[in-house]
């Protein structure tokens, strides 16, 4: 049993790769995405405000799985083709774009008023403010909950298997049958993710504690 | 009332202000002279820390006006409704300082950074003349060993000296006070009401909503009672706090302050 | 775009999206019921117990939180009858699975509630003589609940979308109904639409009703 497990590493290692690389780009690509829908979900004109919370609410609103689904069989269906990778990797985007837009509404909503308040009694102008006061302040309430998030981008990595992305998850499928070794190779899989998101959602603790005096 | 020798450096006429239906301020007046000390006092919702917060723009005003060193605050001119731009309001908040009754200090930045803020981005002083300026207020307030700790690891009585510090640092034309010991621990008002004493010892025009009636009876140059959005009495310490005052209102309710406070 | 919607194929077929959707929920309420046991049971274990006791229920509930759920699907599902001599179904499987899963989350929940019972309440159940038991009973449970009313009502809305994982081993849910009907008449689009609805509205008709409850909860003092 061990042997076949041996012999299987270096499979089950590319599949660990692919998840940390489409892992990776969702998070990448969802922060970016996340901060400037974010932005104009606060400080944006009334039709961007409800775009973006419709956005947001529908997407938050339904499984990962159908999204992933929807946008995997739909798109060819309206004529966008793109590898199933990618198209993958789209889903996991939005889904975590939705989810960095209310960390971002969050982190900014839970500043006191008298902040702003504060900084404008001394005359900045809004945009002194925003850079100064409550950019600094967002950016640390922010931060631990967002790497914490991150670990939901790890997790709905796995479902990509789905798609026939060889991923861990589906390299520990196709390790099982061929060598039927079911429960060593779960656990194993397990263990790996474990591993990547128990280190993530620690450092997250810690930042959370180091920047406590951010909320006095 | 204003003279030619000295001007009213704020001057608040027939203020008005509704929230929805709710009239918070009716036509409410008020002046305050270059160096007098100005105390409001009245019961909760009377109106007095919103006519505060009128002064530096924080709360829009709907008729009425008010003018520091004749320059209309918030609007283009007491006639219209045009606000201000973005710039001319920051320009202005910049000649008024104010300091709030949950101190509001920026907790990312230390006491001497909070200071230097608004001396480097709003009076475009360099890092070297702000730290130099920032510690001399400090000092002033008694805490100069305390320049670069955050204000986490200040207590509420320090953490409100570094905000009059703050605001005062500026040079404002006029100090706003909020309340600012209605937070604190009994303990802990003494020194901050202390440093305000100094202040007004020195010069500085103020204009404050405070409960602390011994304090208003010592430090004011003037005492204005407001109740339900009006103002129903003005006079020296001695007139208003005396215990024969003619306005009823104003008897109630230092009754009930001398029954809970002396 | 050349592509044309037509509902009609959708509508003929709703019955396995409504099966679907009925099956969804009952995996959930049933989920969530065994969840909150086993939640409520290890968080006063928690509270109570020793530093060993707490090591290992703090290792299940990081475990669980961390390892994606279609592994535990999986693992449950095809790997451990392999070692065990269990066989179940696949629906079965699936609750065994979410109810671990939940019940991991609502430690957590269940666990800060308790500690969020207000110090002074406890202080009166002890000084009208109950026990450490009745004190438990009668105080501290009843409070909490109240308190984690509002993250309960996020964990079953959590859960019942996390009921559309069951559709990898199979279990005839909301999402297995339109992939069948997907896989079965083309219509990509219209079937994911009335889906994703589906989805959304329901989630809109627990928020309400679970609003209702927290509310009626509060009242009832």
């Amino acid at each position: 049993m061990l042997g076949q497990i041996i012999y299987a590493l270096p499979f089950l290692a590319e599949g660990f790769a692919v998840t940390l690389w489409v892992s990776l780009l969702v998070v990448v690509l969802s922060l970016i995405a996340g901060v400037v829908l974010g932005v104009g979900l606060v400080y944006g004109p009334a039709p961007v405000r409800w775009a973006v919370r419709i956005f947001s609410d529908t997407i938050r609103g339904i499984p990962i799985l159908v999204l992933i689904f929807f946008v995997y069989y739909g798109l060819p269906a309206v004529g966008i083709h793109l590898q199933s990778f990618w198209a993958a990797v789209l889903a996991l985007t939005l889904f975590k774009t939705a989810q960095v837009v209310e960390y971002l509404r969050g982190a900014v909503g839970s500043i006191p008023k008298g902040q702003s308040e504060a900084a404008m009694a001394i005359g900045l102008t809004f945009r002194q403010r925003l850079a100064y006061v409550i950019f600094p302040q967002a950016f640390r309430r922010f931060l631990p909950p967002w790497i914490n998030g991150v670990t939901d981008a790890v997790k709905g990595s796995a479902l990509v298997s789905l798609l026939g992305i060889t991923d861990l998850m589906q390299a520990i499928n196709q390790v099982i049958g061929r060598t039927y070794e079911a429960m060593p190779l779960y656990i194993l899989g397990a263990l790996v993710y474990f591993a990547v998101n128990y280190a993530l959602s620690l450092a997250s603790r810690r930042l959370e504690q180091r920047f406590a005096f951010i909320r006095e | 009332m204003s003279d030619a020798s000295n001007p009213a450096l704020l001057d608040v006429r027939d203020v008005s202000k509704a929230f929805g239906t709710v009239e918070v301020l009716r036509a409410v007046s008020l002046e305050v002279k270059r160096g007098e000390v100005v105390t409001i006092i009245g019961p909760s919702g009377s109106g007095k820390t919103t006519l505060l917060r009128c002064v530096n723009f924080l709360e829009s005003y709907d008729s009425g006006s008010i003018r520091i060193d004749g320059k209309e605050v918030g609007y283009r001119d007491a006639g219209t409704r045009q606000r201000r731009s973005e710039r001319d309001l920051a320009a202005m908040r910049a000649e008024t300082g104010m300091v709030f009754q949950s101190f509001n200090l920026f907790p990312h930045l230390t006491a001497a950074g909070n200071i230097m803020l608004g001396l480097r981005k709003v009076r475009g002083k360099s890092e070297a003349e702000a730290r130099q300026i920032a510690e001399h207020w400090l000092g002033r307030v008694g805490l100069a060993h305390k320049a670069d700790s955050l204000p986490a690891e200040l207590s509420g009585g320090q953490q409100q000296r570094v905000g009059i510090a703050r605001a005062v640092a500026m040079e404002p034309k006029i100090l706003l006070l909020d309340e600012i010991t209605s937070a604190l621990d009994p303990e802990l008002v003494g020194e901050v009401l202390a440093v305000v004493r100094s202040l007004a010892e020195d010069g500085m025009t103020m204009l404050m909503v405070t409960h602390e009636m011994a304090f208003a009876r010592d430090a004011s140059s003037r005492i204005v009672f407001m109740a339900d959005g009006g103002v129903s009495a003005v006079g020296p310490p001695a007139e208003i706090l005396a215990a024969e005052a003619s306005n009823e209102r104003l008897r109630s309710f230092l009754a009930r302050f001398r029954a809970s406070h002396f | 775009m050349g592509y044309t919607l037509n509902f009609n194929l959708i509508w003929r077929h709703f019955d396995k999206l409504w099966g679907g959707l009925l099956l969804s929920l009952e995996l959930a309420v049933i989920s969530i019921a065994i969840g909150i046991v086993i939640g409520l049971v290890l968080a006063v274990w928690y509270v109570s117990a020793g530093r060993v006791v707490r090591s290992i229920i703090a290792a299940y509930v990081e475990f669980i939180r961390n390892v994606p759920l279609i592994l535990l699907v999986y693992l449950v599902f095809y790997g451990l009858p392999t070692v065990v001599d269990i066989a179940y179904s696949a629906p079965t499987s699936f609750v065994a699975t979410l109810s671990l899963y939940s019940g991991a989350y609502l430690v957590e929940v269940f666990r800060s509630g308790l500690e969020a019972v207000p110090r002074g309440q406890l202080d009166a159940g002890k000084a009208i003589g109950l026990t450490p038991w009745q004190r438990l009973i009668h105080v501290r449970l009843p409070t909490m609940l109240r308190i984690t009313l509002p993250a309960l009502s996020n964990t079953f809305l959590s859960l019942f979308k996390d009921t559309s994982v069951a559709s990898v081993i199979s279990v005839p849910e909301l999402t297995y109904g339109a992939q069948w009907i997907n896989f079965n008449t083309f219509r990509i689009v219209e079937v994911y639409l009335v889906t994703t609805a589906m989805y959304l509205l329901t989630g809109y008709v627990l928020l309400f009703a679970l609003r209702l409850v927290e509310r009626r909860f509060r009242a009832a003092r």
